[in-house]
Order: C-alpha cells, then sequence, then structure tokens
C-alpha cells in the first residue's frame, strides 16, 4: 500500500509543479506548446484505449476529434461565445461521437479487426467530405475563426483549464482501464477466443471501449479549437489519426502515461523542426521525420519509451526479487 | 435420468472430409467419460462441436435436455460449460495470477464495472491464489504467462477452468507435452476434481493407460467415427477397438506405456 501512495504523491506533486509553471515561467509561447500538447495528450490516450488497451486499430479517429471540434466552433460563432455555450458544445461533441462510435463499433466490431480499420477509415472520410461540403456550417477548407469565451482571453486560465481536463480524462481512464471491465479489455487485445470461452460476451466490450475512445477524442478536439479560435477540415483529416498513433507508439502503448509522454515528444519535436525549417526548408517536411522516427522505434523500442522503461524498471525488480529469494534458500 | 449432455448424429465436414461423423451419444450427470482415438481421429473437433466453437453440419447437441446447437461458445460458457483447449490457450502477456483471477471474475457475473478498481474485489484475488494452490503453481503467480514451461501452462489452463467453476468440464489432452514428472501431478488434479463428485467431466487423452482406472466410461473415435461406447473393461476386451486403435501403428504407444 504504501507504494501506491508513493506514486500518487508523485503524480500529484507533477500535476501541482504544471498548475505552477506560467506563473514561475512567464512565457507565452511555452504555456501555448504546453496547452497543446495537453490536448493532444487526452487524444492519444483516448486512442491508446483502443490500441494499447483493446487491440483494435482504427483509422478514424481524426472524425471523433472533428466532431467536438465544429460542435464547439459552430456553436460558439453562431449562439454566442459564453462558457456555457462552451460546455454544452463539449457535450454535444461528445454525444455526437458517443453515438456514431457505438454505430460504427456495432456494425463493425464482430468483423475482423482489419474491417473495423478500413471501415472507420471509410467512415471518417465520409465526415470529410460532409465537413467540405456543407460549407454554410463549416466554410469548408477555408474554415472560420471565432470567438472563444471571454475568460479564455488570458491564456493562463485556458491553459489551467485544458491541465484540468488532461488530469481528469487521465484518472478516469486510469479507473477506467483499472477496472474489471478494463482488465477484460486487455484479455479481449491478449486473446479474443480464451476471453469468450471464460464468458465474456467481447463483442460489448469492444463497443464500449471505442465509445469511451471516441468521446474523449471529441473533448480534445473541443479545446484544440478554442486554443487556435479558428477551425477547418484539416481537423478531421487522417493526419489528426496518425498523430494519435505516432504519439501512442512513440510514448508506449498500453499504458495511458505512454501517450502523454509521446504526445510531448512529438510537439516539441514539431515545434523544434518547425524553427529549423525556417532556415532549413527541409524541415518543414516534419512527417518525413516521423516517418522515420516511427521507424526506428518500432525496431528499437516496440514498447515505446514508456513501456520499455517500466520493463527495465520491473526487470530489475524480478532479479532483486530473485537474488532475495537465493538468498533465503540458501540461508 | 436426463443425461447432462446427448449428442444425436453431430457431424462436420470440412470440405471433402468428414472429421465427426454422425456421433450419438449420452453422458449421465456426475459422469467421467473419456474419449480415446488415434491422432486426427476427431477428437478436439468434437469437443469444438460441443463448447461452440464450431458448428456441426448436421446433428444436434443437447445440454440437460435443451438444445444448444444454435448457443455460440460464450452462451454456453454461462450454461455451465468450461473447456480447456489442446493448444495452450491462455492470455500470455498477463501474469499467471491475473489469467486465474479473469476466469473468477466472470464466474462471479462481474461483467461491466467500469468505476472500481479491480484490487477492490479482493475475494477474486484469494480465490485465484488458493486455486493456483490447488495445480502447484503458487511461487508462479506473478510470472507472465508466456515464461511458463510448457507443463506449467497446462496447469494454468487448469487452474482456469477449476476458476471458472463449470459444472461440465472439458479437458483436452490436459497431460500433453508434460515431462514425466508432471504428468502425475495433473492426473492428481483430475482425480481430486472427480472425487469430490461434483461435475461431469469429459476426458480427452491419448495414451489410454492413464485414464483407464479414472473413467467411468470410455469412448473411441476413429476416423470421426464413435466406434466404441463402454466401461473401461469393455473397451479393453472389444476386438474392434483392438484392431482399429490398439493394433497397427499405435503399438509403440502402448509398448512405451506399459
Ligand atoms: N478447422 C478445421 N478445418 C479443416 N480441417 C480441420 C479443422 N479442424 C480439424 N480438422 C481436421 O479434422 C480432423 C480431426 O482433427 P482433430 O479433431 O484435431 O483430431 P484429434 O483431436 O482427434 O487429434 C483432422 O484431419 C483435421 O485435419
Ligand atoms: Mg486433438
Amino acid at each position: 500500500m504504501g507504494k501506491i501512495n508513493l506514486k500518487s504523491v508523485y503524480f500529484w506533486l507533477i500535476v501541482l509543479v504544471f498548475v505552477l509553471f506560467p506563473f514561475v515561467i512567464d512565457s507565452r509561447p511555452m504555456t501555448i506548446l504546453l496547452t497543446q500538447i495537453f490536448i493532444f495528450a487526452i487524444l492519444a490516450m483516448s486512442y491508446d484505449i483502443l490500441l494499447g488497451y483493446t487491440g483494435i486499430v482504427s483509422f478514424g479517429h481524426a472524425m471523433f476529434f472533428g466532431f467536438g471540434a465544429y460542435a464547439t466552433s459552430v456553436m460558439l460563432k453562431n449562439i454566442d461565445s459564453s462558457l456555457t455555450v462552451f460546455f454544452l458544445s463539449i457535450i454535444v461533441g461528445m454525444v455526437i461521437a458517443g453515438i456514431v462510435s457505438f454505430l460504427i463499433g456495432l456494425l463493425t466490431l464482430r468483423l475482423q479487426s482489419h474491417f473495423f480499420a478500413m471501415f472507420t477509415l471509410a467512415v471518417s472520410g465520409l465526415f470529410l467530405v460532409l465537413a467540405e461540403k456543407w460549407r454554410s456550417l463549416t466554410q469548408g477548407n477555408d474554415g472560420f475563426t471565432f470567438r472563444a469565451p471571454e475568460i479564455f482571453s488570458d491564456r493562463i486560465n485556458f491553459y489551467l483549464f485544458v491541465l484540468f481536463c488532461l488530469v481528469l480524462v487521465f484518472l478516469l481512464l486510469r479507473l477506467f482501464v483499472n477496472s474489471p471491465f478494463g482488465k477484460v479489455l486487455i484479455a479481449v487485445k491478449e486473446n479474443e477466443t480464451r476471453t469468450k470461452a471464460l464468458g465474456y460476451k467481447t463483442i460489448y466490450y469492444k463497443v464500449v471501449s471505442s465509445v469511451v475512445a471516441g468521446v474523449a477524442a471529441s473533448l480534445a478536439g473541443s479545446l484544440y479549437v478554442v486554443s487556435l479560435r479558428f477551425v477547418n477540415t484539416s481537423m478531421m483529416a487522417i493526419d489528426v489519426t496518425l498523430n494519435a498513433l505516432l504519439m501512442t507508439i512513440i510514448g508506449g502503448v498500453g499504458t495511458l502515461v505512454g501517450p502523454i509522454v509521446g504526445a510531448a515528444i512529438i510537439e516539441l519535436a514539431k515545434h523544434n523542426l518547425s524553427i529549423l525549417a525556417k532556415t532549413y526548408p527541409i524541415f518543414e517536411r516534419w512527417i518525413i521525420f516521423f516517418g522515420i522516427i516511427y521507424i526506428l522505434a518500432v525496431i528499437f523500442f516496440p514498447k515505446g519509451v514508456v513501456g520499455t522503461l517500466k520493463e527495465k524498471w520491473e526487470g530489475r525488480k524480478m532479479v532483486r526479487q530473485q537474488a532475495m529469494k537465493q538468498k533465503e534458500d540458501a540461508a | 435420468m436426463e443425461p447432462v449432455i446427448k449428442t444425436d448424429n453431430l457431424t462436420i465436414r470440412f470440405g471433402g472430409q468428414i472429421a465427426v461423423d454422425h456421433v450419438s451419444c449420452e453422458i449421465p450427470e456426475k459422469h467421467f467419460k473419456s474419449i480415446i482415438g488415434p491422432n486426427g481421429a476427431g477428437k478436439t473437433t468434437f469437443f469444438n462441436l460441443l463448447s461452440g466453437e464450431l458448428k456441426p453440419t448436421e446433428g444436434e447437441v443437447y445440454l440437460k435436455g435443451e438444445r444448444i446447437t444454435h448457443l455460440s461458445s460464450i452462451e454456453r460458457a454461462r450454461k455451465g460449460l468450461g473447456r480447456s483447449f489442446q493448444i495452450t490457450n491462455v492470455f500470455p502477456n498477463l501474469t499467471v495470477l491475473e489469467n486465474v483471477r479473469l476466469a473468477i471474475q466472470s464466474r462471479e457475473k462481474i461483467y461491466f464495472q467500469m468505476l472500481r478498481y479491480f484490487t477492490s474485489y479482493k475475494h477474486l484475488i484469494e480465490e485465484a491464489e488458493h486455486i493456483l494452490e490447488q495445480v502447484l503453481l503458487i511461487d508462479k503467480k506473478d510470472a507472465i504467462a508466456s515464461q511458463l514451461t510448457h507443463g506449467e501452462k497446462r496447469k494454468l489452463e487448469i487452474a482456469m477452468l477449476l476458476a471458472l467453476d463449470s459444472e461440465i468440464l472439458l479437458l483436452d489432452e490436459p497431460t500433453a507435452g508434460m515431462s514425466l514428472e508432471e504428468v502425475p501431478i495433473i492426473l492428481d488434479v483430475i482425480r481430486n476434481i472427480k472425487e469430490k463428485g461434483e461435475k461431469t467431466i469429459l476426458l480427452i487423452e491419448h495414451k489410454m493407460d492413464l485414464i483407464l482406472d479414472l473413467s467411468d466410461s470410455i469412448m473411441v473415435l476413429f476416423n470421426g467415427q464413435l466406434l466404441a461406447d463402454g466401461t473401461p473393461e469393455e473397451i479393453m476386451r472389444n476386438e474392434l477397438v483392438e484392431s482399429a486403435y490398439l493394433g497397427g501403428m499405435y503399438n509403440d504407444d502402448l509398448a512405451g506405456n506399459q
């Protein structure tokens, strides 16, 4: 028990550091960068619920991000830019994301996994086309700007709100994956036939997992557009999905801290590459670099940064335990 | 008395090949039946038809008089049909304890609890440990399942089956590939289950001499067909069985075991 408490002490210490950060280091770009990292951390964690915990590959995660993004921007622009509307828009986005992910899941999660992957790709492509064509609402690829709620004009307030969301989502997802339900998700990933033979209706587990992931991704979308005060169809493009995938894989699938670390690595790298790109235009093609990082990560860190560290740590613990046992046996 | 399991002309074809060929049999409650037959006789396929992993091309399966032919493996598991797999089939990257705990969780019908930590269900963990003690696997409880030896994996498989506490146990060659020292341990575990007298057990075994004293009855499959079904003595005396199964190519097996 003592160990668990220590863990949560570390956790709240880190949270405290980030709460105090903008007051200590008064740098607007840093605050904005961290805000973005937090938002993508939520997105990547939601993706990891599918990929790392349930073993489902989705190529359509961008659409859920997009639902949140459009729900929030359209409502803030067309109703008014109050905080109430903002909260309402988050809920609207989540409900849409929940319904769509539920339907997709129910339709295709019974099939083999690659059908689900292809189907999500197709459906998200469809919604992307819808967003392009429904210009009266979305203004297509040109997009539109809108006003954020007054209170968020102070970047620090928004930063703190996003941090609050991240912590909340992290704690809820941690509870989710460590619940009896979450343990079955992991079992599904490990061996679905066996899970069924134990009497679990695996289809429901997969559907719930995809709904939870979709809803959380929608929250990330809502937050993202407010940070930009702008929306266009790129928020629904496949790049968003690839980003989430990359962050999850680099950080470490099957953990929740992994995607957060992955989001930080990718966003920091992007940020620095875009500075470099001012002198060396080749760095504008950052996707090439991420392609390379991705390949290297898969080869050398198949479990991601956090997964590899965790393995090392547990390996050491095991060795220590064995050494202790041997000592006992000898005695 | 109503048989617990009854099959009626149970048949499955894979392409042109008939793997299980019009097998009709009845298994009474609390009965211990062994299924023997050479490799490829259709024993595992027969289990797959009972447990719902495969659907028959013809024939029916009844559980306590209820037709269950159309039910999925999940529904059959929930009705009390538990099975172990011949090819070890555990959760490879989970700990031994977690493998067993998941089985208990299912039996306790804790299906959709998402808002409490799994560790708050202490009795599940304690029971998992208790079962691991029974199969002599307790000192490996924190090991990752994929790192167990073959024999240990078989023990884990049986522990998971015990954890499910199914009324009917389908055991597919539980001792296959085990080292000689481990075989008696597993047979003891099975004997203990039998002696408690609470379960109906179907056991597939390749080596007949291992199960002669355990079995209430033995059925022999050969080329998918039910060749004989009777008490161990009857099977031993059966000439058909002798010529088909004990004779010819399986001589060496027998020689090795006697
Ligand atoms: N899923 C399948 N598809 C095609 N053929 C199969 C399948 N499962 C089993 N068979 C065939 O059915 C026959 C019986 O196999 P099996 O039941 O595994 O035998 P046993 O367990 O008695 O050794 C074998 O010839 C095998 O090749
Ligand atoms: Mg077999």
